[in-house]
């Protein structure tokens, strides 16, 4: 599966992609700005899984239930079981977003179109409702996270922008390898024909419920990540309906051509934020329903097809 | 009895304002098969128009007659308005793309008219309690209960009766089904469904900014309370059946019930236990409990 991943262009771009924002980040850019790549990166991460979802024309509107899940298992295993090893952190909020997925999407595997993405919807409210009014999980308020550590040392700012760059690109070369596969090829089909695909002999569900259960993880690691970066987890802007909104809505902003086009967006989708929340207070909400329907109307291959005019690395056609 | 009394009064208070917002979306979806997650903003803005005009009104000591022709007002100007602009300049480029996009789209503009919002009232809470305070309460059964939340339980009655005479007994009713029902023989036979659509929007619309419009007096009007609403209509209509009218009636009147049952008596499953139940109906039924049946096509 991971044969000769590294000398594929794709994965070569996309380390060198990583390195340079972790570079930028850690040694020329101001805090501010370089906070924006940190959690840009993470973030691109759950954008990633969305985007493996949308290949097979499925979209979830409650992605943040696993965003949300990583993210809570992360402050859960804080607070009862002491853990903040950045490592054994990363994999609780996978392993626990992993599950969850597993579990729902025997039920969710069946559903498509709206009804699947009305479906994620209740489960990512229904985390929600439990999350928001029960005490002895913060309710609103959320629970706030101690900083990370490695092998018991102190990881600091930077360290932990490594560690996010380090987990981005394991999860950039398994996701390659993943859609290179014939069962990443197969859920390409299984958007074009359902049926067609089962009379190959290939099972529909299974494909689909794998498909799910990746991108669950890959959700789930970013709200760890996430977690760890912001150092505070709240059920408002992790779990809410709008949340999974705004994930979607930086799937389709970066564009579904490429497994990098995740982390260009959400760090792009960071900036966006910042920035208008920086200079129009009031109206940063506008500005980015405005530049998602400028997205919808005029770019609908994402920001994605930009660099596609420009790639320098195209290869020609044979 | 009397927690029963103040259950069952709180639920179908509820139910009624759920039920005048659902609707709009629930006729929106049905005709146009869009999902409007800008529905929020609709109620937003009718809430918003309702109370200034309410403060204003209530503030120079006219006849509280006009309270409520400030209403109805607020609400066919927000739908007449925004419904317009919205449907003739962006869903009606959009009907032959995916239907996430068209999701996504009308998610971008909730954002652009909750900000809107922000511009053109300010930021602070409105509170327009004078329809409120005019009718004054009533004792029933033990229980203190405002008379103005009362007449909501009316309106919506009202309002499912004219939908229903609207939809079954009128020539424009007939020609919305036969355009719900397969929207290309429609236009075959000579009905304008490009028209049609645009009133559609309109009045769903309409009746979204009239729930909003017609809470406004009973709570405290601020930035982003319309939020929990859109989640909230759509539980409604889920559990219904997404595009029928008994289905959103049939919803609002389950999710206010449980609701107020659940605030009452287990608080910290208030929210948890609408979206349980929206789970369990899509899982189980996934068109939804009153979902009209699906034409077959070839």
């Amino acid at each position: 599966m991971f044969k000769g991943i590294l000398k594929e262009q794709t994965i070569q771009v996309g380390i060198g992609f990583v390195f340079i924002v972790v570079l930028l980040g850690t040694f020329i850019l101001p805090e501010w700005m370089s906070n924006n790549f940190m959690y840009g990166l993470s973030r691109g991460l759950a954008v990633l899984g969305l985007m493996i979802l949308w290949r097979t024309n499925l979209v979830s509107f409650g992605h943040a239930l696993y965003y949300g899940f990583g993210a809570y298992a992360v402050a859960m295993a804080q607070k009862y079981l002491g853990v903040t090893d950045v490592f054994l952190r990363i994999i609780i909020a996978i392993t626990a977003a992993g599950i969850l997925g597993f579990v729902l999407g025997f039920i969710l595997r069946r559903y498509r179109e709206i009804f699947f993405a009305m479906l994620s919807l209740a489960f990512s409210m229904v985390l929600y409702g439990l999350l928001a009014k029960a005490e002895f999980l913060g309710s609103t308020d959320g629970m706030s996270i101690s900083p990370s550590t490695m092998f018991g040392f102190e990881l600091g700012r930077f360290g932990l922008f490594y560690f996010i760059g380090f987990v981005v690109i394991l999860s950039l070369i398994f996701a390659h390898a993943y859609l290179r596969s014939s069962l990443g090829h197969l859920t390409t089909a299984i958007m074009d024909n359902e049926i067609r695909v089962e009379y190959l002999g290939y099972s529909v569900e299974k494909a689909i419920h794998i498909k799910y259960v990746i991108s669950a993880c890959l959700a789930g690691g970013a709200g760890g990540l996430m977690a760890a970066a912001l150092g505070q987890v709240d059920p408002d802007s992790m779990v809410l309906w709008s949340v999974s909104g705004e994930l979607v809505f930086v799937t389709i902003m970066a564009g579904l051509g490429n497994i990098l086009a995740p982390f260009v967006g959400a760090i792009f989708f960071e900036f966006i934020r910042t920035y208008a929340y920086e200079f129009a207070p009031q109206a940063w909400q506008m500005i980015i329903g405005g530049t998602l329907l400028a997205i919808i109307f005029f770019l609908p291959g994402g920001l994605w097809s930009l660099f596609q005019k420009i790639n320098p690395f195209k290869k020609e056609k044979k | 009895m009397q927690f029963l009394i103040t259950v069952l009064l709180d639920g179908l208070i509820y139910a009624s304002y759920l039920f005048i917002v659902s609707l709009g979306l629930t006729i929106t979806f049905g005709v146009m098969k869009i999902l409007n997650v800008a529905h929020g903003g609709f109620f937003a803005w009718g809430a918003y128009l309702a109370s200034i005009s309410i403060i204003y009104l209530g503030d120079n000591e006219y006849n509280s007659f006009l309270y409520y022709f400030a209403i109805f007002l607020s609400a066919i100007i927000v739908g007449l308005f925004f419904g317009y602009i919205i449907e003739r300049f962006i869903l009606r480029k959009m009907y032959n793309e995916d239907i996430h996009l068209i999701v996504l789209a009308t998610f971008g503009l909730f954002w652009i008219l909750e900000d809107l919002i922000l511009h053109v009232f300010g930021v602070d809470p409105l509170m327009p309690y004078y329809p409120a305070m005019e009718l004054g309460g009533i004792e029933l059964g033990g229980i203190f209960q405002g008379v103005y939340s009362l007449t909501l339980a009316g309106l919506a009655i009202i309002v499912a009766f004219i939908c229903w005479y609207f939809l079954k007994k009128t020539k424009y009713g007939k020609v919305l089904q036969s355009v719900i029902f397969d929207r290309e023989v429609s236009v075959s036979m000579g009905i304008n469904v490009t028209k049609v659509y645009l009133i559609t929007f309109i009045i769903g619309g309409m009746l979204g900014a009239l729930g909003g419009a017609y809470i406004a007096p009973t709570i405290s009007v601020s930035p982003g309370f319309a939020i929990d609403v859109v989640v909230m209509s759509f539980a409604v209509v889920v559990i219904g059946g997404m595009g029928s009218v008994p289905g959103a009636l049939i919803g609002s009147l389950i999710v206010g019930l449980v609701r107020a049952f659940a605030v009452h008596q287990a608080p910290i499953l208030e929210l948890f236990i609408i979206y349980a139940i929206m789970a369990i109906v899509l899982i189980i039924k996934p068109e939804g409990l009153f979902a009209p049946p699906k034409p077959r096509k070839i």
